[in-house]
């Protein structure tokens, strides 16, 4: 069995994001990135699959720029096989185009199983698992927190409000994964120097042939309004007394 | 034009969502139309008649409505958008997981958890964990928008629209519900409580986490929320998770107890009234956003806030 985990190169996740002042996004010159955390945990599935022998080969792949070759190098010394990168370097994709790129991509992969991240931390739209499950018309299980895939299918526990949902899909399908579905391993040193020689094989976006004409504008991005300064208080008695009084919560 | 909105419920009653959906959609059109997809949803789809400004109410049902397969409202509401310039739906875990598929076969962008409409087709969100704040204006003759709504207020009751019940799709054929686990709980629910009390990794185990946070949450009437950390050590059910990738509330009063306050803690709480911490790192980052802060043990803090509030009756 192919699985396919997209993985997206992103602000690492310990910055705190600057807004530019001119307002037209966030600063990102100079500043760490790194696979998506939730991507990292896809990778890692799809490397404990192939370690038990459900999954025999782990195509990644990232559409973005130049260096989100790192990013594919970080997934090789994971463990994949094989990385594709489409290489997107004046452009922003939105969540449909990057979905229209992965079909073509699964078209020429053929997996069975496609891993991705429930959301990306930086667009926070939570979008292109389920955008291409749509697009291939194959099943969805989102924010899994438990896979087991046997006979055919893929049977995932998902985190939803409230607690806990199993549903079984048909493969091929489409699998987002949450937080706790695994902790991902560090690649080793000598794993690291493997992976530079593993096979990474980079296509410009416009040869893949798919539609990623931008649907919305940035017209600014901006400062969430600052909390005002709040105060320290000595006792518990005090604060029962500011929250009755002064902020007339209680 | 007219909008739809998708209503969040439990069959027997609207949740609040939906006002709060309506509200957003009042911003796009006056011609607001509520599906309810569930089963035996009767009840809920008389209340969403009663919502105020809303036209019409669509009835569907059936169990894989009800069970929330992405594929069953892809077949229900793709074909319904022909009369719609619009689909609004909470950002609930229904709503993540069925509007970008919705979003995918209409061949439109997805505006995502839209915090603002500025107009028909501006909307403002959120991005990098809330740390920037997006205004896109999309170009899609039809939009679908997942809207957060502890950006919007709630609708007012006062309507009296009729319930109309369509059609439910067959039933996927690629994709069955196995089995489902959800806790009852006799707490107000976390996104929309007034008082929300969340415990952090400080307390060590479930049974910490049982006895320090739980009797605050009931003494306050509070729902109770935690952090990742606390979630992952399993000190706390996984749907009590605050943050970017967890639940984002909004109460009038969010107390945080041994928790540190990293980016993704605060992308789903900065936006309450009143912010209290109670860490004994009086340079925890949690105390920069805290309107009240406590620098103090919570093992001492939590029983003398039990005492002081009984001592000063409500
Ligand atoms: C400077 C800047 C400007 C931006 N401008 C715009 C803009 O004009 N319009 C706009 O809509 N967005 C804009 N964005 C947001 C960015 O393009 C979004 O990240 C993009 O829309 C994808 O959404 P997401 O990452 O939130 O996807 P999600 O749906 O949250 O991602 C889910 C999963 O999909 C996979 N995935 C996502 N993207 C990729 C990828 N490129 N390669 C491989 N796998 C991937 C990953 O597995 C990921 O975990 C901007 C971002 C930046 C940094
Ligand atoms: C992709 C991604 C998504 C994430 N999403 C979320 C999310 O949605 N929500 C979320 O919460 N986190 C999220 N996180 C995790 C986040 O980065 C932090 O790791 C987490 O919030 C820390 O939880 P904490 O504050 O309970 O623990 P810690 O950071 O360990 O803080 C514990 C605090 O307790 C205090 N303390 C210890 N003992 C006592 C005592 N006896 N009395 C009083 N105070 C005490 C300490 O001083 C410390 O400040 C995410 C991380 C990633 C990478």
């Amino acid at each position: 069995m192919k699985v396919l985990v997209p993985v997206k190169r992103v602000i690492d996740y310990n910055v705190k994001p600057r807004v530019k002042a001119d307002q037209t996004g966030v600063d990102l010159a100079n500043v760490k990135m790194s696979m998506n955390p939730f991507d990292e945990i896809a990778v890692e599935e799809a490397v404990r699959l192939k370690e038990k022998g459900v999954a025999t080969e782990i195509v990644a792949v990232s559409v973005g720029p130049t260096q989100a070759q790192e990013t594919l190098r970080t997934a090789l010394a994971m463990g994949a096989d094989r990385a594709i990168l489409v290489q997107a370097n004046d452009q922003d994709l939105e969540p449909l185009a990057v979905a229209k790129v992965l079909k073509a991509i699964v078209a020429e992969e053929s997996p069975e199983v496609v891993l991705l991240g429930k959301q990306a931390i930086d667009g926070d739209n939570n979008a292109v698992g389920q955008m291409l499950a749509a697009l291939l018309e194959w099943p969805q299980a989102t924010f899994a927190s438990k896979i087991e895939i046997a006979g055919g299918a893929a049977k995932v526990t998902r985190e939803v409000d409230g607690g806990l949902q199993t549903i079984e899909a048909t493969l091929p399908a489409v699998i987002t994964v949450d937080l706790r579905l695994n902790e991902p391993r560090y690649a080793s040193l000598p794993n690291i120097m493997k992976a530079k020689k593993k096979p990474l094989d980079v296509k410009e976006l416009a040869s893949v042939g798919a539609d990623v004409a931008s649907r919305l504008k940035v017209l600014k991005v901006t400062e969430p309004a600052k909390r005002g300064g709040g105060i320290k208080v000595e006792t518990a008695q005090d604060l029962v007394m500011k929250l009755k009084n002064e902020a007339g919560v209680l | 034009m007219a909008v739809l909105v998708i209503a969040d419920h439990d069959n027997a009653a609207l949740k609040d969502n939906t006002h709060k959906a309506v509200t957003a959609a009042q911003k796009i059109s006056g011609d607001i139309d509520v599906l309810v997809a569930g089963q035996g949803a009767q009840a809920a789809a008389d209340a969403a008649g009663k919502i105020e400004g809303v036209r019409k109410v669509l009835l569907a049902e059936s169990a894989e409505l009800d069970q929330g397969l992405a594929e069953a409202f892809e077949a229900l509401v793709v074909p319904l958008m022909a009369n719609y310039d619009a689909v609004l739906i909470p950002s609930t875990s229904l709503g993540k997981n069925i509007a970008p598929r919705i979003a995918a076969k209409l061949d439109v962008a997805q505006i995502s958890d839209a915090v603002e409409v500025v107009d028909a087709n501006t909307f403002v969100r959120p991005i990098y964990a809330g740390n920037a704040l997006e205004t896109v204006q999309s170009s899609d003759a039809k939009k679908v928008i997942t809207v957060r709504p502890t950006a919007f207020k709630a609708a007012a009751e006062g309507g009296s629209a009729s319930v109309e019940t369509i059609a439910a799709p067959a039933a996927p054929a690629k994709v069955k519900f196995v089995e489902q686990q959800i806790v009852q709980s006799e707490r107000p629910e976390l996104g929309a409580a007034k008082i929300v009390v969340s415990g952090g990794r400080a307390m060590g185990s479930a049974e910490e986490f049982q006895r320090v946070i739980e009797p605050l949450a009931d003494k306050l009437g509070a729902a109770v929320g935690a952090s990742r950390a606390a979630v992952d050590a399993g000190y706390a059910p996984n749907d009590y998770q605050v943050g970017q990738t967890g639940k984002v509330v909004a109460p009038d009063l969010y107390i945080a107890v041994g928790i540190s306050g990293a980016i993704q803690h605060l992308a789903g709480m900065k936006d309450s009234k009143v912010i209290v911490a109670i860490n004994k790192d009086g340079d925890a980052p949690i105390f920069q956003i805290a309107d009240y802060g406590l620098v103090a043990d919570y093992k001492t803090a939590v029983p003398e806030l039990m005492s002081a509030l009984d001592g000063s009756a409500k």
